[in-house]
């Protein structure tokens, strides 16, 4: 959707402020945000497509107007409420108004380490052969879906080059949705900075992106 | 307390013990993990552990090894090139938001620079959890328009003929920049070699560590 995560390109939101490298943190309750997304993203009742769905559904004037941590938070609220895990009523009181589920999954302290180190695997084995081969010129579409996409605006209906064929992954666009996996074919496609951003643009930029199959269309060469 | 809209305020009151003031942020943040404890759904000890595994276990460090290693290593780094996930996994390095890795190279003609534009995608087992910036709607917006100019909020000035090489991380595909190796350096060992490898310059907002600025 063309919610406000989609920056790329925006103007106006002044330097970036680099910081020291062992900042972990900025407040207390970060930490807790943290670990509290992490834990409750365990429970498995969405996967990390509908969590970066949730947060990019938030007005986008909250969105821009929010801490990540914030946009985290917000973000596991809708998806709590919207699996129907927490109710409303619960989250303006501050405490539980009922039991929990007994059969939800809960990931136990002993269980973090090795969960962390498996992490989640998102290649599939492939089905079919690669449309698009290293070197090959494509268009990515020009395309405005209300649902999730990984298709950046600033990188629809332009023409790149496949830098790399990186394997077969589960489609985002589909899977945040509930609509399955739908593995495809995933691509690097590399622009020229002109391409992307016209002829004032820095002429020694090259910009990629990770495009799913269904996003690329073969363009003459 | 208002939370400054990137997050770069250190917020005073945000103390943890009774009786002090807390942002609404921090009791939104609070009632949220006390219904969820209260429900069976989050175990407490999970959330320290949590927070103690991204506080001193997983950090830049671990990427400051595997350069250091690539530097040191022909064979390593030819491996990380084709295969860093299995190249950075026999380092230990593995797991969430590391599942897919890429190594890609700095070169006195080329300079790489990571970003995600769409949230904040970041090779946590090998640097750890993202900093303020990475995340910030400035770094997020400019990194693909105008890298040269963040590269300048970062004190970093390349050559104008250096082509700049930008990686936006938009599916599960984590980008690891190994920094060009400082001159002087040769014949260092790992550990020696790990010292000058920062965190920005693994994401490409800075370069290695120069000899004059390793000494005191």
């Amino acid at each position: 959707m063309n919610g406000a995560q989609d920056l790329g390109g925006m103007m106006g939101f002044g330097p970036v402020e680099p910081e020291p490298e062992d900042v972990r943190f900025h407040a207390p309750w970060e930490k807790r945000a943290l670990a509290v997304t992490l834990a409750a993203g365990a429970m498995g009742a969405w996967n990390i497509d509908a969590s970066r769905h949730a947060r990019e559904t938030l007005n986008p004037a909250d969105y821009l107007s929010s801490s990540y941590y914030e946009i985290w938070i917000k973000g596991l609220e809708k998806l709590l409420l919207a699996r129907g895990l927490v109710t409303a009523e619960e989250l303006a009181a501050g405490r539980a108004l009922a039991p929990g589920d007994p059969g939800q999954r809960v990931l136990k302290a002993a269980d973090v380490p090795a969960v962390l180190a498996r992490g989640t695997q998102y290649d599939r084995p492939p089905e079919a052969t690669a449309r698009f081969a290293v070197g090959e010129r494509v268009r990515t579409k020009v395309m405005h879906p209300a649902g999730h996409t990984r298709l950046p605006r600033y990188a629809r209906g332009k023409v790149g080059t496949i830098a790399r064929v990186n394997g077969v992954f589960v489609f985002p666009d589909t899977h945040a949705h509930g609509k399955g996996e739908c593995p495809q074919w995933l691509y690097t496609v590399a622009f020229s900075g002109a391409e992307l951003w016209g002829a004032d643009g820095d002429a020694t930029l090259t910009v990629s992106i990770d495009a799913w199959e269904s996003y690329l269309e073969g363009a003459a060469a | 307390m208002h939370e400054h809209s990137h997050g770069h305020h250190h917020d005073d009151h945000d103390h943890d013990h009774e009786g002090s003031e807390l942002s609404p942020m921090a009791l939104r943040v609070r009632a949220l993990e006390s219904i969820l404890v209260e429900k069976g759904y989050v175990d407490p000890a999970a959330l320290d552990v949590l927070i103690e595994t991204y506080e001193t276990k997983i950090g830049p460090r671990n990427g400051a090894r595997v350069v250091a290693k690539a530097w040191a290593d022909e064979e390593y780094r030819a491996w990380l090139r084709t295969d860093a996930t299995a190249a950075i996994h026999s380092l230990g390095f593995t797991g969430r938001q590391g599942e897919h890795m890429v190594a890609v190279e700095n070169t006195a003609e080329e300079h790489n620079l990571v970003v995600c534009t769409l949230c904040s995608c970041y090779p946590w087992p090998v640097l750890g959890l993202p900093p303020v910036w990475y995340k910030s709607a400035p770094y997020r917006s400019r990194a693909v328009i105008d890298p040269r100019g963040v590269l300048a909020d970062f004190g970093v000035t390349l050559p104008a003929a250096t082509r700049i090489r930008v990686w936006d991380s938009t599916a599960e595909t984590r980008y690891l920049v190994i920094p060009m190796r400082p001159a002087g350096t040769e014949g260092w060992d790992e550990e020696a070699l790990a010292r000058l490898v920062t965190r920005d310059s693994m994401i490409g907002t800075g370069l290695a560590r120069t000899l004059e600025e390793l000494r005191p």
